[in-house]
C-alpha cells in the first residue's frame, strides 16, 4: 500500500477542468487524506456550492488513484470549513498568472456593500490600471477585468474569505 | 393529490427541522430556477452571465440544503426526487422568488430584495448549532455577499439614471414591495427552531434588511410604497399563480422520463 504522500504526490496531477494549469492540491481543495488497511479515503471542499467542477474533479481523482493500481479509493465532500482563496498555494498562484488569469490578491473582504472594487494587475502587462467589467466572470469563482494600458480582458480569480 | 407525507404531521423536532430546511431550499432552488429563464436573454453579456452564475450558486445551496432535508426526513428520497417530483403544495419557497423576470430591473429588484434578507439570514445561521446548517450557511454567505453587491449596485445605478429606468425599477418596487413581509414569516417551526439554537431570530433578520433596503433606496432615489398591503402564502404551499407554469418548466424531463440521469 501507498503511503499518504505518494497520494498527494499523485494528486498534484490531477487539475481543475476549468482552469487546467492548476492542480487540485494548489487549489486548495484537497482537505484530508486517510490511507487505511485496503483502502483511501480523500476528503475535498467545493470552492462555491454549485461548482460543476467538483464532480468531474471526484471521479479524475479516482482515475488518477487507480492508474497507479489503488483501486479502493473514495472521494468524500465536505462543506466546513469553507473554501477560501488563502488556501490556494504560492505554486498555483504562479501558474494562474502565467496561465494569463490575474491570481487574487491579497486584500480584506471586499464583497461588501458600496466598497471600491479592488485593483487588480494585469496578467499580460503587469499595469495596475485595470477596470473590473462584472464582478461575474467565465467561471463561478473568477472576476472580469480589463487592462486600461494594453486594453487586454482578462480574468481575475476573485478573493473569497 | 398533495403528498402529506412532506408536510409536518407532527411538531417532532425531526418535522420541524425538515420543514426549516425545504423552506430555505426551495426559496434558493426557485429563484435559481427563475434566473436561469435569463441564460442567453440577458440585455448585455455580462449580466447574461452574471446572472447564470448567481443562478448556479443558488442552485449549489439548493442541492446542498435539499441533500441535508432527504438526509433528516430518513424517508430514502434523494434531494432530486424532493426538488423534481413534489406538487405545488409541497413546495414552501416565499411568493417573492417565484414572480415573473420581468424587464432587468424587475429582475434585480426581487435579487436585491433576497439578497439583502438572505445575506442577515446566512450570517446568523452560521452559528446554529446544527453543524451542517452551520456549513451550508457559512459557505453560502460568502457567495450571497457578491450577489448583494451586484443587484444593490444595480437598483442605485438604475434608479439613480435615467427618467426611463428610474420609473421602471421604481415600478418593480412598487410590484415586489408587498411580497417582501412574507420573508420574515414565523411560524410554530420557526419559533421551535430558534428556541433549541438551530434557527435564526428572524425579527432581528428583519432589522437588518430594512436599514439594507432604506440605505440602498435612498442612494437609488426610490420610494418605499406607502401601500403596505401585504402578501403571503408560500410558506405554507400556497402560491401564486405563477408557480405552476414554473414547476411544469422545471419538472418536465423528470415528469416525461422518470429517473432519468446525466
Amino acid at each position: 500500500m501507498v503511503n499518504e504522500q505518494e497520494i498527494w504526490q499523485l494528486l498534484e496531477g490531477v487539475f481543475d477542468p476549468e482552469i487546467p494549469v492548476l492542480s487540485v492540491v494548489d487549489l486548495g481543495v484537497i482537505r484530508k487524506i486517510e490511507v487505511g488497511e485496503d483502502k483511501v479515503n480523500i476528503t475535498i471542499t467545493p470552492t462555491y456550492s454549485g461548482c460543476p467542477a467538483m464532480q468531474i474533479i471526484e471521479q479524475q481523482i479516482i482515475e488518477k488513484l487507480k492508474e497507479s493500481n489503488i483501486q479502493h479509493a473514495e472521494v468524500e465532500l465536505v462543506l466546513s470549513p469553507a473554501w477560501t482563496t488563502d488556501w490556494i498555494t504560492e505554486k498555483g498562484k504562479k501558474a494562474l498568472l502565467e496561465f494569463g488569469i490575474a491570481p487574487p490578491e491579497n486584500e480584506p473582504d471586499k464583497s461588501v456593500l458600496f466598497a471600491e472594487p479592488v485593483k487588480v494587475g494585469c496578467p499580460q502587462c503587469g499595469s495596475k490600471n485595470t477596470r473590473l467589467v462584472s464582478q461575474f466572470g467565465s467561471t463561478a469563482c473568477k472576476a472580469h477585468y480589463q487592462c486600461k494600458e494594453c486594453l487586454e480582458p482578462f480574468d481575475y480569480f476573485k478573493c473569497l474569505k | 393529490m398533495s403528498n402529506q407525507s412532506n408536510s409536518p404531521m407532527s411538531n417532532s423536532p425531526t418535522s420541524n427541522l425538515f420543514e426549516y430546511i425545504v423552506r430555505m431550499g426551495d426559496d434558493s432552488l426557485i429563484l435559481g430556477q427563475r434566473l436561469s429563464e435569463w441564460c442567453g436573454h440577458g440585455p448585455i453579456l455580462e449580466e447574461d452571465i452574471a446572472m447564470t452564475n448567481i443562478a448556479l450558486d443558488l442552485i449549489g445551496q439548493a442541492t446542498n440544503l435539499l441533500e441535508y432535508a432527504a438526509k433528516v426526513e430518513g424517508k430514502g428520497r434523494t434531494a432530486d426526487e424532493i426538488a423534481f417530483l413534489r406538487f405545488e403544495r409541497d413546495y414552501k419557497n416565499c411568493l417573492l422568488v417565484e414572480q415573473l423576470n420581468g424587464d432587468f430591473g424587475v429582475t434585480m429588484m426581487r435579487q436585491f430584495l433576497f439578497d439583502a434578507f438572505r445575506t442577515p439570514f446566512f450570517e446568523s445561521l452560521q452559528f446554529s448549532k446544527d453543524e451542517q446548517l452551520s456549513a451550508i450557511a457559512a459557505k453560502s454567505l460568502k457567495e450571497t455577499k457578491y450577489h448583494l453587491k451586484h443587484s444593490s449596485e444595480w437598483i442605485i445605478r438604475l434608479g439613480d439614471g435615467t427618467v426611463e429606468s428610474h420609473e421602471r425599477v421604481q415600478g418593480a418596487l412598487d410590484k415586489l414591495w408587498r411580497y417582501t413581509k412574507e420573508l420574515f414569516y414565523n411560524d410554530a417551526v420557526d419559533v421551535a427552531l430558534l428556541e433549541s439554537g438551530v434557527g435564526v431570530d428572524l425579527n432581528k433578520i428583519q432589522l437588518q434588511w430594512k436599514l439594507t433596503v432604506e440605505q440602498v433606496f435612498e442612494r437609488a432615489k426610490l420610494t418605499i410604497p406607502t401601500n403596505n398591503w401585504q402578501f403571503e402564502g408560500g410558506r405554507k404551499g400556497l402560491h401564486s399563480e405563477h408557480m405552476g407554469f414554473l414547476l411544469a418548466e422545471m419538472q418536465y424531463m423528470q415528469r416525461a422520463y422518470p429517473g432519468m440521469e446525466w
